[in-house]
Protein backbone atom coordinates (compact mmCIF):
# COMPACT_ATOMS: atom_id res chain seq x y z
CA UNK A 1 0.00 0.00 0.00
CA UNK A 2 1.26 3.22 -0.99
CA UNK A 3 0.46 7.03 0.65
CA UNK A 4 0.45 9.37 -1.44
CA UNK A 5 0.25 13.11 -0.02
CA UNK A 6 -1.97 15.57 -2.10
CA UNK A 7 -2.59 18.29 -0.39
CA UNK A 8 -5.35 19.78 -2.46
CA UNK A 9 -8.96 21.14 -2.22
CA UNK A 10 -11.77 19.16 -2.93
CA UNK A 11 -13.53 21.49 -5.17
CA UNK A 12 -10.44 22.18 -7.57
CA UNK A 13 -12.34 21.99 -10.41
CA UNK A 14 -14.46 25.05 -9.43
CA UNK A 15 -11.67 26.95 -7.48
CA UNK A 16 -9.96 26.96 -10.88
CA UNK A 17 -13.26 27.74 -13.32
CA UNK A 18 -13.83 30.56 -9.84
CA UNK A 19 -10.29 31.86 -10.42
CA UNK A 20 -10.52 32.15 -14.06
CA UNK A 21 -13.86 33.54 -13.95
CA UNK A 22 -12.25 36.24 -11.33
CA UNK A 23 -9.64 36.90 -13.51
CA UNK A 24 -12.53 37.81 -16.38
CA UNK A 25 -14.18 39.96 -14.31
CA UNK A 26 -11.18 42.23 -13.26
CA UNK A 27 -9.95 42.47 -16.88
CA UNK A 28 -13.45 43.99 -17.77
CA UNK A 29 -13.67 45.91 -14.51
CA UNK A 30 -17.13 44.11 -13.71
CA UNK A 31 -18.08 44.01 -9.64
CA UNK A 32 -19.94 40.76 -9.02
CA UNK A 33 -21.55 39.71 -6.15
CA UNK A 34 -22.87 36.57 -5.27
CA UNK A 35 -26.39 37.23 -2.99
CA UNK A 36 -27.12 33.82 -0.96
CA UNK A 37 -29.64 32.93 1.95
CA UNK A 38 -32.37 31.07 2.73
CA UNK A 39 -35.60 30.98 0.00
CA UNK A 40 -37.98 33.38 1.33
CA UNK A 41 -35.22 36.12 2.54
CA UNK A 42 -35.96 38.67 0.08
CA UNK A 43 -32.77 38.44 -2.42
CA UNK A 44 -35.20 39.03 -5.61
CA UNK A 45 -37.22 41.68 -3.86
CA UNK A 46 -33.86 43.29 -2.61
CA UNK A 47 -32.57 42.99 -6.80
CA UNK A 48 -35.77 44.55 -7.76
CA UNK A 49 -35.53 47.67 -5.33
CA UNK A 50 -31.57 48.07 -6.37
CA UNK A 51 -32.36 47.45 -9.86
CA UNK A 52 -35.02 50.00 -9.88
CA UNK A 53 -33.37 53.02 -8.58
CA UNK A 54 -30.21 52.54 -12.01
CA UNK A 55 -30.43 54.38 -14.74
CA UNK A 56 -31.54 52.65 -17.62
CA UNK A 57 -28.65 53.18 -19.55
CA UNK A 58 -26.25 51.58 -16.24
CA UNK A 59 -24.85 47.90 -17.24
CA UNK A 60 -26.17 45.81 -15.01
CA UNK A 61 -27.04 42.36 -15.03
CA UNK A 62 -28.35 39.59 -13.39
CA UNK A 63 -28.40 35.88 -13.56
CA UNK A 64 -30.38 34.00 -10.74
CA UNK A 65 -30.40 30.24 -10.11
CA UNK A 66 -33.62 28.35 -8.74
CA UNK A 67 -34.18 25.02 -8.55
CA UNK A 68 -37.13 24.60 -11.04
CA UNK A 69 -39.06 27.89 -12.75
CA UNK A 70 -38.12 31.12 -14.17
CA UNK A 71 -40.34 33.10 -12.12
CA UNK A 72 -37.44 35.24 -10.75
CA UNK A 73 -36.21 35.94 -13.67
CA UNK A 74 -39.19 36.92 -15.06
CA UNK A 75 -39.55 39.22 -12.18
CA UNK A 76 -36.25 41.18 -12.41
CA UNK A 77 -36.75 41.16 -16.36
CA UNK A 78 -39.36 44.09 -16.12
CA UNK A 79 -36.63 46.28 -15.26
CA UNK A 80 -35.30 46.44 -18.47
CA UNK A 81 -31.78 45.18 -17.87
CA UNK A 82 -30.37 41.78 -18.65
CA UNK A 83 -31.40 38.91 -16.88
CA UNK A 84 -30.48 34.62 -17.50
CA UNK A 85 -32.79 32.21 -15.07
CA UNK A 86 -30.23 29.25 -14.26
CA UNK A 87 -32.06 26.56 -13.91
CA UNK A 88 -30.60 24.06 -11.56
CA UNK A 89 -32.77 21.05 -11.87
CA UNK A 90 -32.39 19.56 -8.27
CA UNK A 91 -28.70 21.29 -7.45
CA UNK A 92 -28.73 22.85 -4.01
CA UNK A 93 -26.43 25.84 -5.57
CA UNK A 94 -24.81 27.61 -8.54
CA UNK A 95 -21.36 26.35 -9.00
CA UNK A 96 -18.40 28.15 -11.68
CA UNK A 97 -19.54 26.08 -14.45
CA UNK A 98 -22.73 27.38 -14.24
CA UNK A 99 -21.54 31.17 -13.94
CA UNK A 100 -18.98 30.40 -17.14
CA UNK A 101 -21.92 28.62 -19.12
CA UNK A 102 -24.28 31.37 -18.16
CA UNK A 103 -22.10 34.43 -19.06
CA UNK A 104 -21.22 32.74 -22.65
CA UNK A 105 -24.04 34.71 -24.85
CA UNK A 106 -23.22 37.68 -23.28
CA UNK A 107 -19.99 40.23 -24.30
CA UNK A 108 -18.56 41.32 -20.91
CA UNK A 109 -17.26 44.61 -21.94
CA UNK A 110 -21.25 45.41 -21.40
CA UNK A 111 -21.33 44.68 -18.06
CA UNK A 112 -20.33 46.63 -15.08
CA UNK A 113 -21.97 45.12 -12.45
CA UNK A 114 -23.57 41.42 -12.21
CA UNK A 115 -25.70 40.11 -9.61
CA UNK A 116 -25.69 36.66 -8.85
CA UNK A 117 -28.70 35.87 -7.06
CA UNK A 118 -28.00 32.38 -5.36
CA UNK A 119 -30.60 29.34 -5.24
CA UNK A 120 -32.18 29.92 -1.79
CA UNK A 121 -30.09 28.02 0.95
CA UNK A 122 -28.23 28.57 3.93
CA UNK A 123 -25.72 25.89 3.52
CA UNK A 124 -24.55 24.37 -0.07
CA UNK A 125 -23.64 28.10 -2.33
CA UNK A 126 -21.20 28.74 0.70
CA UNK A 127 -18.93 26.26 -0.66
CA UNK A 128 -18.50 27.22 -3.88
CA UNK A 129 -16.67 30.33 -5.35
CA UNK A 130 -18.02 31.78 -8.21
CA UNK A 131 -15.53 34.36 -8.84
CA UNK A 132 -17.50 37.05 -7.24
CA UNK A 133 -15.83 39.83 -5.69
CA UNK A 134 -17.67 39.50 -2.46
CA UNK A 135 -20.66 37.24 -1.11
CA UNK A 136 -23.65 39.24 0.98
CA UNK A 137 -25.82 37.02 3.18
CA UNK A 138 -29.36 37.85 3.77
CA UNK A 139 -31.47 37.29 6.51
CA UNK A 140 -34.87 38.63 7.27
CA UNK A 141 -36.53 39.25 10.87
CA UNK A 142 -39.09 36.51 10.52
CA UNK A 143 -36.32 34.23 10.77
CA UNK A 144 -34.35 33.21 13.62
CA UNK A 145 -31.71 35.45 14.96
CA UNK A 146 -29.27 32.47 15.49
CA UNK A 147 -29.17 31.41 12.36
CA UNK A 148 -25.69 33.11 12.12
CA UNK A 149 -24.68 30.85 14.88
CA UNK A 150 -26.81 27.37 13.30
CA UNK A 151 -24.88 28.19 9.72
CA UNK A 152 -21.93 29.54 10.18
CA UNK A 153 -20.07 29.14 7.04
CA UNK A 154 -21.96 31.31 5.14
CA UNK A 155 -22.02 33.91 7.98
CA UNK A 156 -18.10 33.38 8.08
CA UNK A 157 -17.28 33.91 4.41
CA UNK A 158 -19.82 36.75 3.71
CA UNK A 159 -18.31 40.65 3.52
CA UNK A 160 -22.02 42.25 4.04
CA UNK A 161 -24.54 40.76 5.90
CA UNK A 162 -28.02 42.55 4.79
CA UNK A 163 -30.79 42.65 7.27
CA UNK A 164 -33.96 42.10 5.29
CA UNK A 165 -37.81 43.20 6.21
CA UNK A 166 -37.21 45.67 9.53
CA UNK A 167 -39.85 47.04 8.97
CA UNK A 168 -41.41 44.16 10.23
CA UNK A 169 -39.13 44.19 13.79
CA UNK A 170 -42.61 45.75 15.46
CA UNK A 171 -44.42 42.87 14.51
CA UNK A 172 -41.63 39.99 15.01
CA UNK A 173 -39.75 38.68 18.04
CA UNK A 174 -36.70 39.49 16.67
CA UNK A 175 -33.83 40.63 18.81
CA UNK A 176 -31.77 42.67 15.59
CA UNK A 177 -28.87 43.00 18.77
CA UNK A 178 -28.43 39.77 18.96
CA UNK A 179 -28.50 38.74 15.39
CA UNK A 180 -25.74 41.42 15.10
CA UNK A 181 -23.96 39.83 17.83
CA UNK A 182 -24.33 36.66 16.76
CA UNK A 183 -23.11 37.12 12.96
CA UNK A 184 -20.03 38.86 14.66
CA UNK A 185 -19.26 35.69 16.63
CA UNK A 186 -18.32 34.16 13.29
CA UNK A 187 -17.13 36.73 11.03
CA UNK A 188 -16.00 39.52 13.73
CA UNK A 189 -15.25 42.08 10.01
CA UNK A 190 -18.41 41.42 8.61
CA UNK A 191 -20.61 44.45 7.84
CA UNK A 192 -23.95 44.87 8.60
CA UNK A 193 -26.95 46.83 6.91
CA UNK A 194 -30.84 46.62 7.82
CA UNK A 195 -32.92 47.27 4.67
CA UNK A 196 -36.80 47.13 4.24
CA UNK A 197 -37.88 46.67 0.75
CA UNK A 198 -41.35 48.06 1.62
CA UNK A 199 -40.47 50.90 3.38
CA UNK A 200 -37.29 52.18 1.21
CA UNK A 201 -35.16 52.45 5.04
CA UNK A 202 -31.58 51.73 5.05
CA UNK A 203 -31.58 51.36 1.25
CA UNK A 204 -29.43 54.55 1.00
CA UNK A 205 -26.52 52.87 2.77
CA UNK A 206 -27.14 49.83 0.86
CA UNK A 207 -26.41 51.81 -2.54
CA UNK A 208 -23.37 53.52 -0.68
CA UNK A 209 -22.08 50.26 -0.15
CA UNK A 210 -22.52 49.02 -3.82
CA UNK A 211 -21.50 52.45 -4.49
CA UNK A 212 -18.28 52.45 -3.24
CA UNK A 213 -17.61 48.67 -4.09
CA UNK A 214 -17.93 50.40 -7.75
CA UNK A 215 -15.67 52.84 -7.26
CA UNK A 216 -12.73 50.91 -6.32
CA UNK A 217 -14.21 48.01 -9.35
CA UNK A 218 -14.68 51.48 -11.94
CA UNK A 219 -13.03 54.71 -11.22
CA UNK A 220 -14.58 55.84 -14.18
CA UNK A 221 -17.28 55.48 -11.87
CA UNK A 222 -16.28 57.19 -8.39
CA UNK A 223 -17.64 60.59 -9.90
CA UNK A 224 -21.25 59.39 -10.22
CA UNK A 225 -21.82 57.42 -6.95
CA UNK A 226 -24.06 60.20 -5.81
CA UNK A 227 -26.32 59.76 -8.77
CA UNK A 228 -26.97 56.24 -7.42
CA UNK A 229 -28.11 57.33 -4.65
CA UNK A 230 -30.13 59.84 -5.28
CA UNK B 1 -27.42 18.74 1.06
CA UNK B 2 -24.56 18.76 -1.35
CA UNK B 3 -22.48 16.31 0.17
CA UNK B 4 -23.32 13.72 -2.67
CA UNK B 5 -21.49 16.56 -5.18
CA UNK B 6 -18.60 16.77 -2.22
CA UNK B 7 -18.45 13.09 -2.33
CA UNK B 8 -18.68 12.70 -5.92
CA UNK B 9 -15.32 15.57 -6.43
CA UNK B 10 -13.26 13.49 -3.45
CA UNK B 11 -13.26 10.38 -5.70
CA UNK B 12 -13.11 11.80 -8.72
CA UNK B 13 -9.92 13.74 -7.24
CA UNK B 14 -9.04 10.42 -5.77
CA UNK B 15 -9.18 8.59 -9.01
CA UNK B 16 -6.89 11.15 -11.32
CA UNK B 17 -4.57 11.44 -8.19
CA UNK B 18 -4.41 6.69 -8.76
CA UNK B 19 -4.06 7.31 -12.51
CA UNK B 20 -1.10 9.04 -12.31
CA UNK B 21 0.59 5.62 -10.97
CA UNK B 22 0.30 3.05 -13.99
CA UNK B 23 -1.55 -0.20 -12.36
CA UNK B 24 -2.75 1.60 -9.35
CA UNK B 25 -5.93 0.93 -7.79
CA UNK B 26 -7.55 3.19 -5.67
CA UNK B 27 -7.51 2.50 -2.23
CA UNK B 28 -8.37 5.16 -0.10
CA UNK B 29 -8.55 8.56 0.69
CA UNK B 30 -8.31 11.07 2.94
CA UNK B 31 -9.53 14.41 3.51
CA UNK B 32 -9.71 17.42 6.33
CA UNK B 33 -13.16 19.09 7.00
CA UNK B 34 -12.74 22.46 8.53
CA UNK B 35 -15.45 23.21 10.96
CA UNK B 36 -16.58 25.99 8.74
CA UNK B 37 -16.67 24.47 5.57
CA UNK B 38 -20.28 24.00 5.82
CA UNK B 39 -20.05 20.31 4.98
CA UNK B 40 -21.12 17.96 7.68
CA UNK B 41 -18.41 15.04 7.48
CA UNK B 42 -21.85 12.35 8.82
CA UNK B 43 -23.60 13.18 6.31
CA UNK B 44 -20.48 12.95 4.09
CA UNK B 45 -19.62 9.67 4.92
CA UNK B 46 -23.12 8.75 4.36
CA UNK B 47 -22.96 10.02 0.75
CA UNK B 48 -19.34 8.88 -0.15
CA UNK B 49 -20.38 5.02 1.24
CA UNK B 50 -23.69 5.90 -1.44
CA UNK B 51 -22.12 6.65 -4.47
CA UNK B 52 -19.25 3.33 -3.76
CA UNK B 53 -21.75 1.23 -3.18
CA UNK B 54 -21.47 -1.91 -5.59
CA UNK B 55 -19.22 -0.02 -7.82
CA UNK B 56 -15.17 -1.01 -8.08
CA UNK B 57 -14.62 1.60 -5.46
CA UNK B 58 -16.72 0.18 -3.07
CA UNK B 59 -13.61 -0.94 -1.17
CA UNK B 60 -11.95 2.82 -1.20
CA UNK B 61 -11.69 3.57 2.34
CA UNK B 62 -12.46 7.55 3.39
CA UNK B 63 -10.84 8.95 6.06
CA UNK B 64 -12.02 12.31 7.59
CA UNK B 65 -10.29 14.80 9.98
CA UNK B 66 -12.26 17.76 11.19
CA UNK B 67 -9.95 20.61 11.34
CA UNK B 68 -10.95 23.45 14.21
CA UNK B 69 -11.52 26.75 14.23
CA UNK B 70 -7.65 28.45 14.27
CA UNK B 71 -6.89 32.44 15.17
CA UNK B 72 -4.15 34.03 15.65
CA UNK B 73 -4.02 36.90 18.40
CA UNK B 74 -2.78 40.04 17.24
CA UNK B 75 -1.52 41.20 20.43
CA UNK B 76 0.87 38.32 21.41
CA UNK B 77 0.61 36.64 17.99
CA UNK B 78 -0.39 33.12 19.41
CA UNK B 79 -1.75 30.82 17.31
CA UNK B 80 -4.83 28.78 19.13
CA UNK B 81 -7.74 26.70 17.99
CA UNK B 82 -11.28 27.26 19.47
CA UNK B 83 -12.17 24.95 22.04
CA UNK B 84 -14.64 21.80 21.60
CA UNK B 85 -14.63 22.41 17.80
CA UNK B 86 -16.44 25.81 17.70
CA UNK B 87 -16.67 28.13 14.47
CA UNK B 88 -17.01 30.84 16.94
CA UNK B 89 -14.73 33.59 17.96
CA UNK B 90 -15.73 33.68 21.46
CA UNK B 91 -12.45 32.17 22.59
CA UNK B 92 -9.62 34.93 23.93
CA UNK B 93 -5.95 33.95 23.67
CA UNK B 94 -5.41 31.21 26.33
CA UNK B 95 -2.01 32.72 26.58
CA UNK B 96 -2.84 36.42 26.94
CA UNK B 97 -6.17 36.52 27.57
CA UNK B 98 -6.82 39.30 24.69
CA UNK B 99 -10.01 39.15 22.88
CA UNK B 100 -8.45 41.04 19.62
CA UNK B 101 -8.03 37.98 17.39
CA UNK B 102 -7.90 37.05 13.72
CA UNK B 103 -8.98 34.04 11.54
CA UNK B 104 -6.28 31.94 10.18
CA UNK B 105 -7.69 28.53 9.17
CA UNK B 106 -10.69 26.50 10.20
CA UNK B 107 -12.72 26.41 6.67
CA UNK B 108 -10.64 23.06 4.76
CA UNK B 109 -12.34 21.08 2.14
CA UNK B 110 -9.18 19.31 1.08
CA UNK B 111 -7.48 16.35 0.28
CA UNK B 112 -4.86 15.28 2.38
CA UNK B 113 -3.77 12.04 1.06
CA UNK B 114 -4.56 9.14 -1.36
CA UNK B 115 -3.78 5.37 -0.95
CA UNK B 116 -3.33 3.34 -3.69
CA UNK B 117 -2.22 -0.44 -4.13
CA UNK B 118 0.29 -0.91 -6.52
CA UNK B 119 1.39 -4.18 -8.32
Amino acid sequence: MTVVRVEQKVLNENQRIALELRHRFEENSILCLNFISSPGSGKTTLLESTLAAFRPEEKIAVLTGDLQTENDARRIARYGFPVQQIVTGGVCHLDGKMIERALEPWPLENIDVLFIENVGNLVCPSSYDLGEEAKIVLLSVTEGEDKPLKYPSIFHKAALLILTKVDLLPYVPFDIEAAKANARQVNPEIEILEVSCATGKGMDEWRAWLGERRAKRQPHFAGSVKSVQG
Amino acid sequence: MHEVGIANSILEAGHTEAARRPGATLTGIGVRIGVLSGVDIDALRFAFECITAETEDEKVVLTTEKCPRVNRCEDCNNEFASPQLSPFTDAPCPRCHSTRTKFVSGDQLDIAFVEVEEP
